[in-house]
């Protein structure tokens, strides 16, 4: 048995009542209504590793995220963080402190009202990690260096600031508490290139100096390719495949994983002619029967419709796929 | 396209907003053509002054952002200088804008059959009967399943994927012969932006339109364009074929800015990044606004300003290449 995983979940899911008024309900004479954002995910990520997400909008990923550090509560199973409940674990401060989150837009997970030095030693005080102000303001000065801005930055405010340089700025606050575990949202998606760039490179360049451990939320297989150790493909609520890095782009199984790296416009123009996957995400509140994917899919066949694929072995990743399964997918 | 004349032709445009603090100048002598059926590509970060210009040439610059000067031609005459009601039949009828999102361009209020009927009978002499059957062909064109029945739809019935297609049919009903699309696909998950590009490319073929592609995506680009500008700064860093540009770009910027693209066929330790970032309008540097970024500067660049000079198979505003026909090859 080697180290526990750094973050596992067993079998979570998290549903969304969106129902309507109980008067307009009993009125049109219709029930509940449930979105299962989450829906029965079994993952774990390893201690110094990054597990990337991918998957379009709303198939669940960012629920995922809120659920990995306990923004949400998980409406079935169980998120163990570093072999405890996560409810348990975020009960206690000193736990607390070893996860952290980075959202997806550094212009408002940022309080313009607030100096940047304050931003990024709220976590200091409120965890009451360090015994006076002298050695708070050498830590952010530190913590602002080790992001790639100067110690002078901290008495600007955010809006002096363009997107890359507020990303480190949040980087830099979710260091503050040296924290082992950091949830990352989309964290490039508002940035341009040339600047996603910087912040992939600082997020892995931090990853090998500090050991950090990271769960990477993001719709771009490119992106996910450059930092991930596993992926994870998710469709829906569920995980259509789950693979090492290398292998999931080498060797793509789920119809649906094909079909995402197939989507993507190709930089090399070698004139292959690309083949979009028909037809749009329904909707998770009355997602299809079967496997969710088997409207768009071109491997489907009757029993898609009927059962729901388990995740399953193929190789050295984890597929839910009857047509993998049955070796109907050779390509 | 020598001898042929372009159908939009942009000359030495400036555009320039008046503040309290001074005058900024967005957008700072660019020019360039698009030919009938050619679709330019036009790239570059935010603040770079792409959308902007595709806002001057439709004639929708938001106040106090004005053309400063410089002149806008659609076959021939000029429309930058046009009176308001004069520009909007123009809009719509010779030229149609699709942006980012889809949900503020359709009136939630109506069907997207009236919308599309609507302006129809606008720009062109058809009966509204005649324009109902039309809208419902071009729902199907662009990809609406069962359209005769989606026509009385109202646009909150529809998908974000199907909303842009409306979007699409709305643009190009009036049979516009220029298309100004500002990030079409942005606001699109991968396999619906796939489709979507797939549609616009298609129909800018056949029915000979021109097309304006603003997007900060390099893979729509090199799907989709003929031609790239590349923009930095308010100006055009470098303008040529799409090929050469993606894959042998000949300005420092657009080589830094391909570098920086994470492959999506391999992994590197570490992906190629341009330090420090673009300037602000207000702190543009003297001499090439990239200058101080670019690894390959000298005494020339900090000085004096480079206009676009040809490099190879593309022109490129780099002083690198001033008197580039002597040593080329």
């Amino acid at each position: 048995m080697v180290d526990a995983p750094m973050l596992e979940l067993r079998d979570a899911a998290r549903y969304f009542d969106v129902s309507r008024p109980w008067l307009q309900r009993v009125i049109a004479g219709e029930g509940k209504r449930l979105l299962r954002a989450v829906d029965g995910l079994n993952l774990s990520v390893p201690k110094g590793t990054t597990l990337s997400l991918v998957g379009e909008s709303g198939c669940g990923k960012s629920t995922v995220a809120r659920l990995a550090v306990g923004l949400y509560r998980p409406s079935a199973g169980q998120v163990v963080f570093d072999g405890r409940d996560l409810a348990e674990a975020r009960a206690a401060s000193d736990q607390r402190r070893r996860m952290q989150m980075i959202f997806q837009d550094p212009y408002a997970s940022l309080n313009p009202r607030w100096r940047v030095r304050d931003i990024v030693a709220e976590p200091i005080r409120a965890f009451g990690l360090l015994p006076n102000r002298a050695a708070e303001e050498a830590r952010v000065a530190e913590l602002l260096t080790q992001v790639g801005l100067s110690p002078l930055d901290g008495h600007k405010f955010p809006h002096e600031f363009s997107g890359g340089q507020r990303q480190r700025i949040s980087i830099a606050r979710a260091l503050s508490s040296n924290p082992e575990f950091l949830v990352c949202d989309e964290p490039t998606s508002a940035l341009d290139v040339s600047v996603q760039a910087q912040i992939l490179n600082l997020m892995k360049e931090l990853q090998s100096r500090m050991g950090l451990t990271y769960l990477f939320i993001s719709h771009n297989l490119a992106v996910v390719r450059q930092v991930s150790d596993r992926i994870g493909v998710m469709y829906l609520g569920r995980i259509a495949e789950l693979a090492p890095a290398e292998s999931l782009f080498r060797r793509p199984r789920h119809p649906y994983t094909r079909a995402l790296m197939e989507a993507i416009p190709d930089l090399d123009m070698t004139g292959r002619v690309r083949i979009p996957v028909g037809g749009e995400v329904p909707s998770p509140i009355t997602p299809p029967t079967g496997c969710a994917f088997h409207p768009r899919c071109p491997l489907v066949q009757p029993r898609c419709k009927a059962e729901r694929p388990e995740l399953r072995s193929a190789g050295d990743a984890m597929v839910a796929c009857h047509a993998v399964e049955e070796g109907r997918d050779a390509a | 396209m020598t001898g042929q004349n372009p159908l939009l032709e942009v000359r030495h445009l400036r555009v320039e907003f008046p503040t309290r603090r001074g005058t900024l100048v967005a957008i700072d002598d660019v020019s360039f053509t698009i030919s009938a059926g050619e679709v330019l590509g036009v790239v570059g970060e935010s603040g770079a002054g792409k959308s902007m210009t595709g806002a001057a040439i439709i004639g929708l610059l938001e106040p106090p952002g004005r053309i400063a000067a410089g002149e806008i031609l659609l076959d021939g005459r000029r429309i930058d200088n046009l009176r308001y009601e004069d520009m909007r039949r123009i809009r719509g009828k010779e030229i149609g804008a699709i942006f980012q999102d889809p949900l503020t361009t359709l009136n939630p209020l109506y069907t997207v059959g009236r919308q599309l009927a609507e302006t129809m009978t606008t720009h062109l002499p058809i009966t509204p009967a005649e324009a109902r059957k039309r809208a419902i062909g071009w729902l199907d064109l662009v990809g609406i399943p069962a359209a005769a029945q989606r026509i009385d739809s109202y646009p909150h019935e529809f998908s974000g994927g199907m909303r842009q297609r409306v979007v699409i049919a709305l643009a190009l009903c009036a049979e516009p012969r220029l298309i100004v699309a500002d990030e079409p696909t942005t606001a699109l998950d991968v396999s619906i932006q796939a489709q979507i590009i797939a549609l616009l490319k298609s129909l800018a073929r056949e029915k000979g339109t021109a097309m304006m592609l603003v997007t900060h995506d390099m893979g729509v680009i090199a799907e989709a364009a003929d031609r790239v500008a590349v923009m930095y700064a308010g100006r055009i860093a470098e303008i040529g074929p799409v090929r050469n540009v993606v894959k042998q770009a000949s300005h420092p910027y657009t080589v830094g800015l391909m570098g920086s693209i994470p492959p999506l066929d391999r992994r590197v330790e570490r992906l190629a990044q341009i330090d420090g970032a673009m300037p602000r309008l207000s702190a543009i540097p003297k001499g090439c606004a990239y200058n101080p970024r670019c690894p390959k500067a000298f005494a020339r660049c900090s000085q004096d300003r480079p206009d676009l000079l040809p490099a190879g198979p593309t022109q490129a505003a780099c002083w690198l290449y001033d008197g580039e026909g002597t040593h080329h090859g």
